[in-house]
């Protein structure tokens, strides 16, 4: 789109306009705050495995997104980005047959009895974030 | 709708600036809190996958380092090449991936969309629907990118929006913002400088910023 003008600063009148709620551009927001930090090693790990198991035709970005946008607006506002992804990726996995909920239920809790902290429970060698 | 949480409440996380990331942010507290119930499904997910035979750890590692070499430095190495190179100017103006793979970064399946910023036109690059980004020349996304303010905001005031991030543009500059989707994602080529006739191509991508490439910035001046 072109922009010449924009000095007024008009909500719709109405959100009942058949876009669903990921649909949010022309909508209202707050001002922009930027942010500077790096993702914490579970998230980058979380990434990994979208790319990985995406790449290896287990599901497609249009399934990440189905996911993503059917979680609605309340997982939008209160869960962090990748809380989000794990959520998608976790359920495409289990639609694709890789493994069952079953099976992620009893590793969920082989893995919370190992520890108290993410460096425990996930057995990193170290307690730091890198991995090398 | 209510504001975006993560966008206002989030900077209160104390951190040191001792012991930066590669990337040359502030690492995120994560090791040593109390395990997550999203963080446990990353464990368990990770572990079925490897014990299934679908990825190794190695792979996932690799994955990650490769995640993690990617950066705007590769983006400004593209800009500084057509800043100098009329003919690869050219080329990437005609299509981006194929451009960008020539200097050896990796592009995928992506279709990439170089969009030039002149005297007369000023590019931005959103992703209104979710946080699609040219991350294979820049990276990841800065957490504002993916977050409602600017998704909302940009495509209708994108003034407004680049005042914000310091960016006055004049009246008779023309702006065009670019939403794009999964598969066709855009990069802002900046404006060369004034005063940069004499600087080689590495100079010249030490101007280049992250924000520059996606038009909230411009290049940076000379020193």
């Amino acid at each position: 789109m072109t922009d010449t003008n924009d000095k007024t600063d008009t909500p719709p009148a109405t959100q009942t306009d058949g876009r669903r709620w990921h649909d949010m551009g022309g909508l209202e927001g707050g001002p922009i705050v930027a942010d500077d930090h790096d993702f914490a090693l579970w998230e980058k790990r979380v990434d990994a495995l979208q790319v990985i198991t995406s790449t290896k035709g287990y599901f497609t970005v249009d399934g990440l997104r189905r996911c993503l946008e059917d979680m609605g607006p309340e997982a939008f506002e209160t869960m962090s980005y990748y809380e989000r992804w794990v959520v998608s990726v976790n359920q495409n996995l289990l639609e694709s047959g890789v493994y069952s909920n079953t099976e992620l239920g009893a590793k969920m809790a082989e893995v919370a009895a190992r520890g108290l902290t993410y460096g425990d429970c996930a057995q990193d060698g170290d307690s730091g974030h890198d991995h090398d | 709708m209510p504001h975006d949480h993560d966008h206002d409440h989030n900077h209160d996380v104390p951190h040191s600036h001792e012991g930066m990331s590669s990337s040359g942010h502030p690492y995120r507290a994560d090791q040593d809190q109390p395990l997550t119930y999203w963080q446990n499904m990353e464990i368990a997910m990770r572990e079925l996958l490897i014990e299934k035979g679908v990825t190794t750890e190695l792979e996932v590692m690799h994955t990650i380092d490769q995640m993690d070499s990617r950066s705007p430095a590769d983006g400004a190495k593209v800009v500084a090449r057509a800043w100098c190179d009329p003919d690869f100017r050219a080329r990437l103006m005609a299509d981006a991936s194929e451009a960008s793979r020539e200097m050896g970064f990796d592009i995928g399946a992506l279709k990439l969309i170089a969009v030039e910023n002149t005297a007369d036109i000023h590019n931005v690059i959103v992703c209104t629907l979710c946080s699609c980004y040219p991350r294979n020349l820049l990276g990841f996304p800065p957490d504002w990118y993916k977050q409602r303010a600017y998704r909302a905001r940009v495509v209708k005031t994108p003034r407004a929006v680049l005042r914000e991030f310091g960016l006055e543009l004049p009246d008779d500059v023309t702006v065009r913002v670019h939403d794009s989707t999964a598969d066709m994602r855009y990069i802002v080529i900046p404006a060369r400088p004034q005063g940069t006739e004499n600087l080689d191509e590495t100079a010249l991508a030490a101007l280049v910023s992250r924000d520059s490439m996606i038009g909230v910035a411009r290049a940076a001046s000379p020193e």
